[in-house]
Formats: C-alpha cells, sequence, structure tokens
C-alpha cells in the first residue's frame, strides 16, 4: 500500500516518479486610478458598505450550446447571494444595472506592456468574452474578460517556461462568509483591472512552483504599474501526477505556502488513485456500481452520538447510504489529517449546503460516531453486507436529496481516479473542494462592446517604452562586473532606473555604485535622511564628488551638507569635505599599530582591522587606495 | 460559410480555402495560432478574422499578419436551447405566451453577435423548467420585431388575437414585449381590449437571458404565474420590482413607464401605486379596486387607430413653426408634455389657435409625468384652453397619445373625441391621486441610506 510521505523527504526523481506537473495562473491586480469597464475609482480595500442587495444566479447556454458542469453545480446549491456595497466604489455598471462603459485604456496599455515582457504572440483586435461565475462572485454572473496574447515565454535556471496566456480582466468579489444558502460578498475589489498570467504545466517539484511564481511576480513588478499590498497578486496552482487530472488550487495569496500545497495536492491524487485501483481490483465499474439510500429518521430516534441527536431534535432527516463493495475506502487517508471521507463531506457541505460539520458519518470511521448496536440497527435496515460501506448524513428534506445524490456521485468517481475539481487552499498546505473544475463551455462574446483593434502603431508605442525584463537586467549588471545577488536584488529594485543613471553619468564603478545603492543610500532612507531626496540631487551628488576623485562615501555628506537647498549649492556643499592628509593619516596608523597586540596576529587581518578602524574614524572620507598603501608600508 | 465576412477578410478565408468553423494553425507574423473560425459579427470591420482559441477565448488576427491558414477540421457549434416537450397537466390552468419580438428567453446569434430568443414551449421548458409547475403553456409568435419597431399594425395584430385566445377558452395571457416601448403597447392594449374576462400580462426583460444574473426567468415565472392564477382581469406590465431578485410588481397597462435606460426594476406605477406584488407563488395586493377575472368570454376588441398624432415635448424658447410644420403635414390630434401644471410659451398662442381652428385636437398633459393638469390656476392656462387646448387629467403623455389615435380612429367631431379622451376607460385618468404614490426615495440622505443598508432591496 502507497502511503503519504513528507516534503522534506523527497527528492526531484520521487516526483518526477509520481509524474508531477504543475502550472500557475497568476492574477495581479494593475495601478489604475479607475476600474476596467467603468469610471469607479479603485480604492483601498474597506469592509464598510452602505447597501445590500440580492441575487440568484442560473445557468445559461454558451456559445456551442452547452451548459458548463460548474454552472449546473451551482445551480444545484440554490444559493442567495447578497452584496454589500459601498457607494464611493460601486457604481450600476458593478451591480449589473447598466451596460459596460468602454475598456480602460491606462490598463490595456499596461496589460499589453506585459504580455510582451512575457514574449506572447499578440492578438491583433481585442474580443471582449464573458467568463460565467455562477458562484456569485461577479454580481453579471459573469466576469468581462479578454485575452492579448499567447504562448510566450520565460527563462528559469537553463529553460524555458511556456506562458499559456495573458488575459486582461475584471476582479471579482470577495467573500465574506457562505452559510447554508446564504452567501454574502464584499464588492471593495469588484471590478479592478487584473492581468492573469497562466503558465504551462512545466514545474515538477514543487519548490519550482514557488520559484517561477517569484519570477512573474518580479517581471509583473518591472512594469512598475501594477498594485502592490495584500491581495494584489493572487495565484492559482495547476497539479496532476500521472493517471490524475489537472485540479486548480484556488486563490494562493503568499508564495512561500505554494510548495506545501503542491505536494499535498500530488500525494492527494496518488491517493486516489491507489483508491482506484483498488476499487479495480474488487471488480467495482460503472456498470457495476450500486448504491442505495435508505430514510433511516425513524429507526435510530434514540442515538447517543450527538451531531445525529441534535440533527433529530431539530427535526432533521436522516439518511443512510449503502455503498456496495466499499468497506474501507472512505477511509483511505487522502491528505494529512483527511480521508476520502472528506471528500464527501466536502461535496455535501458545498453542494448540498449543509455546512455544520461533521455533516456525515460513516461505517469505516475510526472516530467515534454510532455505537455498535446502532450500525446493527442501520446494517439491518438498510440490508447491508460486511463489505459495503454505510454513509448517514442528515438534513433537512431538499437539501438531503441532493447530499444522497451527491455522495453516489463522488463516490462513483473514485472508480477514475482524480476529478477535475477546484479547491481552496487551507492555511496547513491541505485543500478542500471549492467547485467543479469550470471548462471552456463558459465563456461567450459579451455582446455590449464590439471588437477593439489594436494598431500596429498603439503596439508599436508600447513596445518603444518596453522596460528591460528582470532577466535581461540581471545578465548585463553581472556582465558590468556586479556580484551576482546585487545584480538580481538590483533587477527588482524600485532603484534600478536610478541605478542605471548613475552608471552612465558618474565615473563610479557600477559595484561601487551597487553597494551605494543597496546598502548605504537604504540605511540613509531608513534613518529617515533622505526623505526630500530627488533623483536629480541625488544624481548630480553622486557626479560631483565622482568628478573630484572622492570616496563614495562622500555623497553622504554632501547630501548632508547640502540638505533642504537648491541643486545649484550641490558643488558648494561638496566644498566643505576634505579628505585628511597623508601624515594625519599616517599618524592615526601609528596609533592604532601601537595599540594592537601585532605580533599574535595575522598580517592580512591585521590590515584589515585598521582599514576598517580608519574608515569609521574619518566616516569613510578618505581614498581607501592611499590608505591601504601606508598599512601595508607600516605594517610591513 | 463564410458568416459575416467580407471585404479583405473574406479574400483572406477564400485564400486559404478555410471557412467559418474550420479547425485552424494560422501562421501569422506574429506567430502561430490555433483554433476554430467563428461567424464575424456584420458591423465589425473587414480586416479581421475571429479566432476561438481552445480555451473558450475569441481573439481577432489581423488578415494581413496572416501568412498561411491549414485547416484540420471542422467543429459546427449546434447552439440551440435545450428542447424537452412542455408537460400537460389537465388540473393546471392554460396560458398563452404571444411573442412579440424582445428577448425573455434566448440564445446567441453568432452573425450579429445579438441574442436571439428562445420561444417554443420546448425551448422554453429547457430554459425556465419551472415554468411547468405553473399551467400549461402554448406559445404563438406574433411578430419578431424589436420594441421600438413596434406601431399600429402590430397592436392591432396583438389585440386581436388576444380576442381570439379569450374567445377560444385560455384562462390568461402573456405577451413577451422589448422593454423600450412596453408600456406604449400595454397602454393601447388596455383601450384596443376591453372588459377582458382573464389577465393579460405583458413582460420582457431588461438583462438578456444570455447572462446568469438576467431578470427574465423571474419575470416570466411571475408573469406566467399571474396570468394563470391572478384574479385580476386587466392589461398589466409584470416586471422586476426592487434592485433585489426579490419580486415583480404588477403594474396597471396605462399608468405604467419604463424609467431608467438599463436597470432591472425600470418600470414604475405613475401617479398610483402598483396594483400587486407577485412572488412565484404568491401575490400582495396592493389595489383592491382591479377588474375581476370572469367565467364569461364577453371580451370587446375595438382596434381602431389613426396615426396622425404627434407628441410635443415643450421646452422654453419653443417656435411657433413646430406646430405649423405639424399642421402643415394634415397632423390630426396634437399631445403636449407642458411645464408644469401643463404650460407653454406665449408666442406659441397663435399657433394653437390656428391648429384647433384647422380641427386639430390639442391636449395638454405634464412633463413632471406625476400630477395632475391644472390650467386654472394661471391666467396663462385659462388663455390656453380659451384657444382650444384641453387638459387632459392626469394621463401620462405616452397613454394620451395612444388613446387620441384610438379616439381619432373612431370619430374626427371634437365633442365626441373629447368624451372618448376623458371618459377613463381603464385606469389611465384617476379621480384622486392616492398620497403614497409619488415617493421617488431621494438617494444619499440619511433615512433612506438606512433603508438601503438593512433591507436588501
Amino acid at each position: 500500500m502507497i502511503r503519504i510521505r513528507k516534503m522534506e523527504d523527497m527528492t526531484s526523481s520521487d516526483y518526477s516518479s509520481i509524474g508531477l506537473r504543475s502550472g500557475l495562473e497568476i492574477h495581479q491586480q494593475l495601478d489604475t486610478k479607475k476600474k476596467l469597464f467603468c469610471r469607479c475609482p479603485v480604492l483601498p480595500y474597506s469592509q464598510s458598505f452602505d447597501a445590500q442587495i440580492l441575487r440568484h444566479m442560473r445557468p445559461t447556454l454558451s456559445e456551442l450550446g452547452e451548459y458548463d458542469g460548474t454552472a449546473l453545480m451551482e445551480f444545484k446549491t440554490k444559493k442567495e447571494i447578497i452584496y454589500q456595497i459601498n457607494k464611493d466604489s460601486i457604481c450600476t455598471y458593478e451591480m449589473d444595472d447598466s451596460p459596460p462603459f468602454e475598456l480602460n485604456s491606462q490598463a490595456l496599455d499596461i496589460a499589453l506592456e506585459i504580455t510582451m515582457l512575457l514574449n506572447c504572440k499578440l492578438i491583433s483586435e481585442v474580443h471582449i468574452q464573458r467568463k460565467q461565475y455562477l458562484d456569485g462572485s461577479i454580481p453579471a454572473g459573469f466576469q468581462r474578460t479578454t485575452i492579448l496574447g499567447v504562448d510566450g515565454w520565460i527563462p528559469y535556471r537553463d529553460r524555458r517556461i511556456g506562458i499559456i496566456q495573458l488575459g486582461l480582466e475584471e476582479d471579482a468579489c470577495r467573500e465574506v462568509s457562505d452559510r447554508g444558502h446564504d452567501r454574502v460578498y464584499l464588492t471593495d475589489r469588484l471590478g479592478i483591472p487584473l492581468i492573469e498570467t497562466v503558465t504551462a504545466p512545466e514545474m515538477v517539484t514543487p519548490q519550482e512552483v514557488a520559484e517561477v511564481a517569484v519570477i512573474l511576480s518580479n517581471l509583473a513588478r518591472a512594469s512598475g504599474k501594477v498594485r502592490r499590498g495584500i491581495g494584489a497578486a493572487r495565484q492559482d496552482v495547476n497539479v496532476s501526477v500521472t493517471g490524475g487530472q489537472r485540479v486548480e488550487i484556488k486563490g494562493v495569496s503568499r508564495i512561500p505556502t505554494i510548495p506545501l500545497l503542491v505536494h499535498n495536492e500530488a500525494f492527494r491524487q496518488v491517493m486516489l488513485l491507489e483508491i482506484k485501483s483498488e476499487l479495480s481490483k474488487r471488480g467495482i465499474t460503472h456498470s457495476s456500481f450500486e448504491s442505495f439510500s435508505f430514510n433511516i429518521t425513524e429507526s435510530l430516534t434514540d442515538t447517543h452520538y450527538m451531531p445525529a441527536a441534535e440533527a433529530l431534535s431539530n427535526g432533521l432527516e436522516l439518511h443512510a447510504l449503502v455503498l456496495r463493495g466499499y468497506r474501507g475506502i472512505l477511509s483511505t487517508v487522502t491528505q494529512p489529517g483527511q480521508t476520502f471521507a472528506t471528500e464527501i463531506s466536502d461535496r455535501v457541505r458545498v453542494i448540498a449546503c449543509l455546512d455544520r460539520l461533521p455533516n456525515i458519518a460513516h461505517s469505516d470511521s475510526e472516530e467515534r460516531n454510532f455505537s455498535a448496536s446502532e450500525w446493527e440497527i442501520i446494517r439491518k435496515s438498510t440490508g447491508a453486507f460486511e463489505n459495503d460501506c454505510i454513509v448517514v448524513v442528515w438534513g433537512i428534506g431538499k437539501d438531503i436529496s441532493t447530499a444522497v445524490s451527491e455522495i453516489t456521485i463522488r463516490a462513483r468517481e473514485a472508480i477514475d481516479g482524480v476529478c477535475n475539481e477546484t479547491r481552496q487552499s487551507f492555511p496547513d498546505g491541505t485543500n478542500g473542494f471549492e467547485r467543479i473544475l469550470p471548462g471552456p463551455n463558459r465563456m461567450y462574446p459579451d455582446t455590449d462592446l464590439p471588437p477593439l483593434a489594436i494598431s500596429v502603431d498603439h503596439m508599436e508605442r508600447i513596445r518603444s517604452a518596453l522596460p528591460e525584463r528582470p532577466w535581461e537586467r540581471v545578465k548585463r549588471y553581472i556582465a558590468s562586473g556586479v556580484p551576482e545577488e546585487s545584480a538580481r536584488q538590483m533587477s527588482i529594485s524600485r532603484l534600478r532606473d536610478i541605478f542605471d543613471r548613475a552608471v552612465n553619468e558618474t565615473p563610479y564603478a557600477p559595484d561601487i555604485l551597487i553597494h551605494f545603492f543597496l546598502s548605504t543610500l537604504s540605511h540613509l532612507r531608513k534613518r529617515g535622511r533622505a526623505s526630500d531626496l530627488t533623483d536629480d540631487i541625488l544624481i548630480l551628488s553622486l557626479a560631483e564628488a565622482g568628478r573630484r576623485c572622492l570616496p563614495i562615501e562622500a555623497v553622504v555628506h554632501i547630501l548632508e551638507n547640502a540638505r533642504g537647498s537648491e541643486l545649484k549649492d550641490i558643488s558648494m556643499a561638496a566644498d566643505e569635505i576634505h579628505l585628511p592628509d597623508n601624515s594625519i593619516l599616517r599618524e592615526t596608523v601609528k596609533q592604532l599599530l601601537s595599540g594592537s597586540e601585532s605580533s599574535e596576529i595575522e598580517q592580512d587581518v591585521l590590515k584589515r582591522f585598521i582599514l576598517g578602524r580608519i574608515r569609521h574614524r574619518f566616516d569613510g572620507l578618505i581614498n581607501g587606495k592611499e590608505v591601504s598603501e601606508i598599512v601595508h608600508s607600516m605594517v610591513l | 460559410m463564410y458568416k459575416g465576412y467580407r471585404g479583405k477578410s473574406l479574400t483572406y478565408l477564400k485564400k486559404f480555402k478555410v471557412a467559418v468553423w474550420s479547425d485552424v494553425v494560422i501562421e501569422s507574423t506574429r506567430g502561430s495560432f490555433r483554433g476554430t473560425i467563428l461567424p464575424r459579427s456584420e458591423t465589425a470591420d473587414e480586416f479581421h478574422i475571429v479566432l476561438k482559441l481552445h480555451n473558450g477565448y475569441n481573439v481577432g488576427l489581423a488578415g494581413e499578419t496572416i501568412e498561411s491558414m491549414k485547416e484540420l477540421g471542422r467543429t459546427e457549434a449546434h447552439y440551440k436551447i435545450p428542447e424537452k416537450e412542455f408537460p400537460f397537466d389537465p388540473a393546471k390552468k392554460n396560458v398563452k405566451l404571444f411573442g412579440t419580438g424582445g428577448t425573455i428567453a434566448s440564445r446567441l446569434d453568432y452573425r450579429t453577435g445579438a441574442v436571439i430568443p428562445a420561444f417554443s414551449p420546448g425551448e422554453l421548458y429547457g430554459s425556465v423548467p419551472e415554468l411547468a409547475d405553473i399551467c400549461n403553456l402554448k406559445t404563438e409568435k406574433l411578430y419578431g420585431v424589436f420594441s421600438e419597431n413596434m406601431g399600429p399594425e402590430q397592436w392591432k395584430g396583438t389585440a386581436e388575437a388576444i380576442g381570439k385566445e379569450i374567445e377560444g377558452g385560455i384562462d390568461g395571457i402573456v405577451i413577451g414585449h422589448g422593454t423600450d416601448t412596453m408600456h406604449h403597447t400595454s397602454a393601447i392594449l388596455s383601450f384596443m381590449v376591453q372588459d377582458s374576462p382573464v389577465p393579460i400580462v405583458m413582460v420582457g426583460s431588461q438583462r438578456s437571458s444570455d447572462r446568469p444574473s438576467s431578470d427574465a426567468a423571474i419575470n416570466l415565472i411571475n408573469a406566467t404565474y399571474t396570468a394563470a392564477r391572478s384574479d385580476i382581469a386587466e392589461v398589466m406590465v409584470c416586471m422586476f420590482g426592487p434592485t433585489s431578485d426579490q419580486y415583480c410588481l404588477l403594474h396597471r397597462g396605462t399608468r405604467v413607464r419604463k424609467m431608467h435606460s438599463s436597470y432591472r426594476s425600470t418600470f414604475r406605477t405613475i401617479g398610483d401605486i402598483p396594483l400587486a406584488m407577485v412572488e412565484r407563488d404568491k401575490f400582495v395586493i396592493l389595489k383592491d379596486d382591479c377588474r375581476k377575472r370572469r367565467n364569461d368570454r364577453k371580451v370587446r376588441i375595438n382596434t381602431s387607430f389613426d396615426d396622425r398624432v404627434s407628441i410635443v415635448y415643450y421646452y422654453p424658447n419653443m417656435k411657433p413653426d413646430i406646430i405649423e410644420s405639424l399642421i402643415d403635414n394634415d397632423y390630426k390630434g396634437i399631445i403636449i408634455a407642458g411645464t408644469g401644471l401643463g404650460h407653454v410659451n406665449k408666442p406659441l398662442y397663435p399657433v394653437l389657435k390656428k391648429a384647433c381652428d384647422k380641427g386639430v385636437h390639442i391636449y395638454m398633459t405634464v412633463q413632471t409625468l406625476w400630477g395632475y393638469v391644472q390650467m386654472f390656476v394661471y391666467d396663462t392656462g385659462r388663455d390656453m384652453m380659451d384657444l382650444g387646448v384641453i387638459p387632459a387629467s392626469n394621463m401620462l403623455p405616452e397613454v394620451a397619445y395612444v388613446k387620441l389615435c384610438w379616439a381619432l380612429g373612431q370619430s374626427h367631431d371634437r365633442e365626441e373625441v373629447k368624451k372618448i379622451m376623458l371618459t377613463p376607460v381603464a385606469g389611465e385618468i384617476t379621480e384622486r391621486e392616492c398620497h403614497n404614490g409619488y415617493l421617488i426615495l431621494q438617494g444619499g440622505i440619511p433615512e433612506v441610506e438606512d433603508f438601503i443598508k438593512k433591507y436588501k432591496r
């Protein structure tokens, strides 16, 4: 019997033996003033609301004449969707009581820029599509979305990771609660322009997924035109193993949590495949699958199993389902702390809206539920055999018939192994059922907006102003003599453009400048001593110090001296800086030498020590080469 | 085969021997794309080809970037509402649904990119199965026109079709209609179909049924329920009530008006309160002065109509030539939507007198929509009445317009026409205005904000 293994015990060849493949869908909000299809301002998230409205969603036909599976699933749940609305950020458009306004051109330009950065093939005419969401996360029941490019790539280690597509779309609501048949949404991020980047499933270990997520996040930041902060970027992770199916884990907001999620999902699929093979051994197929359900409310009126007793006292019904030949299947562990019974309980919770847990009990459970004698009663009244599994579920009339049918559906799906599902991520790295994975059938054209042609001139205007890709910067920096780690750091830093200017406009070498920018300047900023510092003053100070052959540390003093004054005063500020002359330096070295037990220290260490002390004593205002020579001559 | 393609884009399709529904690989200067060629909207330009990618997204590719297209196969869409036979239950009431156009249930039309209505009972049952719990349904498509193209011919035809159904013993009638001019049609049908023994319910949708949040299903379910079960035997409009998906309102055909260009809850009763609320399987009656359902079949159909009538929406500084041109073009009736209590400026007086003298029937209504014409309050009003302008009480301008057409279809005698115009037939003039009708809530003020925050309306 295969068992779940821990992530830390796994090597990349272990993952390759189970055939792990994973891809990402990254949702990143764009930093625009207004929303994508209306003129509402993009405001910070807020939980306050002025009004509430209620909607129901019905499935509709797709363009190709099919109903989507997810759509039908959501329809079964019969939810009352409640939207909480803030008048400052929501207009009649988001509530689907006004047609859309024209596509936000600022958002389109940013999205086109990122599409180009991802090396995608660009489309020439934008067709707005409606992507159905019957969960209510968008009041219209669909999200307006469009694709700008396909088949791109990013470099990763010594290979490329494919980008399947880049889409531009409006953000959805945030769920506040989902209890019983009521689901409540906050609308504070609804309608904000968002890009969705979809990678090919080409990551083969959990760690690779996180690393690629970082690269894509850095790329988006490279444009400088995306929103930052909590909730501004969210990842969906697609996972499959050999023989499994693509499963999508939604809404991962922190990249470091990705590897464990991927690992657990991979093993969940491995375990579901194990169940599949066990069922096959037992000769259970779609045609031989049998299940029966019975209303056992009357047979168990005196139960001491609390959840069932409570249900009965609330007037709910108890139904028992016999899954023929399924003995032991429901207690198979699928994830840490979860068994196959959890998969069934999830479906009952989500689709039948029986969300008070536990919502089922089964005869193979290791947890205490009904007593042995109660199980015996159930077994007798249902006519179950020794090799069957019995599932008991409780709820009100309408919901319980949905629940019984969902339990049957999910149990039967085990014959095929892994189901195409969208799952939600939990903080402990496990995941739970969210909905059936939607297919292309939920897409249809938006008849409210005509196609929008993007002219060649328009494309060229964006292409000509394209920022350098982070990985291209890293290469360039390394080529100019900068250490690799600093190069990486700078490639995604906000200071990257002014750093480039400094390289071009001052005499200092790139490796000296990069240290200044990443270290000295950031200390200065942390101490609040660079609050009014403009790019121009910084460049001018660097140039001035360089022209005077001063060490780069002098710039800190120049900036200090020139604080609050005009640009022209930089040179005067520099005048005030004097490096100690040779004799003072010699005297200092002498003092330092006499104060140390030179005989016991190695010469190199001693030299570095003295150099450091001198640098410290003169606040960096020394000519390093000169001091080094002095120390060298005097130590020898 | 080339649906919607023309000019250059058509040339490209022909050149590479591909057509609509071809699964293709396209090599272009921007790279290769794979998908199915979709029909193109006829109003779109001639330079692009629309491709459905395998992920369901549509994209447009510029013809001039295309280097080659290779057909791999074909995927024809069979976009069809799942059709199921509408069940018959002898215990249920029989309802007839007339279609005039507009979108109650619909599917997508590739050619125009627009939605086309689903209409047969089977199609409706496929998309709104709840209807079968309410009644036995038969449908008949009378017209397939947009609401703005409804006119006298369609109004007469609809009235006659209603008459026939009533004689045939139907229990209720639903009329699917575009929303833009639904209130014009509901008004004229209120005049053309008199003493109906059964409910006549007009219904439409503001959000077409191709979207999950559509109001089409709830409106249709409630309208059908009203036709089958309501005791109100009048011409009514059944449309979305509050902002939320909760209930529909039944509005009297002569007192209803579309008041918002896009909101679901666009229809409002003006100058009165609605007749009732209807919520899937229950009515909340708000007014008890309605005509009641009867078992007899005595309906009177009067489709008289003279279309030489116009509405003049008065504005300050209006010049006499507007009225002059109506006289010159042989108009027989004018409805003025006047300011305030029913006023126009003095320079129009001579031409109004001239029109009246020439036999043009002129009636005054108010552009405030709410309230009565009262031409005695100011001298100017009295002056105008002396010219021959007749106050039309609290008839809505559009209602007065269709009623004058109807009246002139019956007589051109000044007194006879006046008698028809000012004798209420279907609630178009009310003796009194109830105090709680005019409650246009002023959004933003604290008590209204409290209301919308607390109640999901």
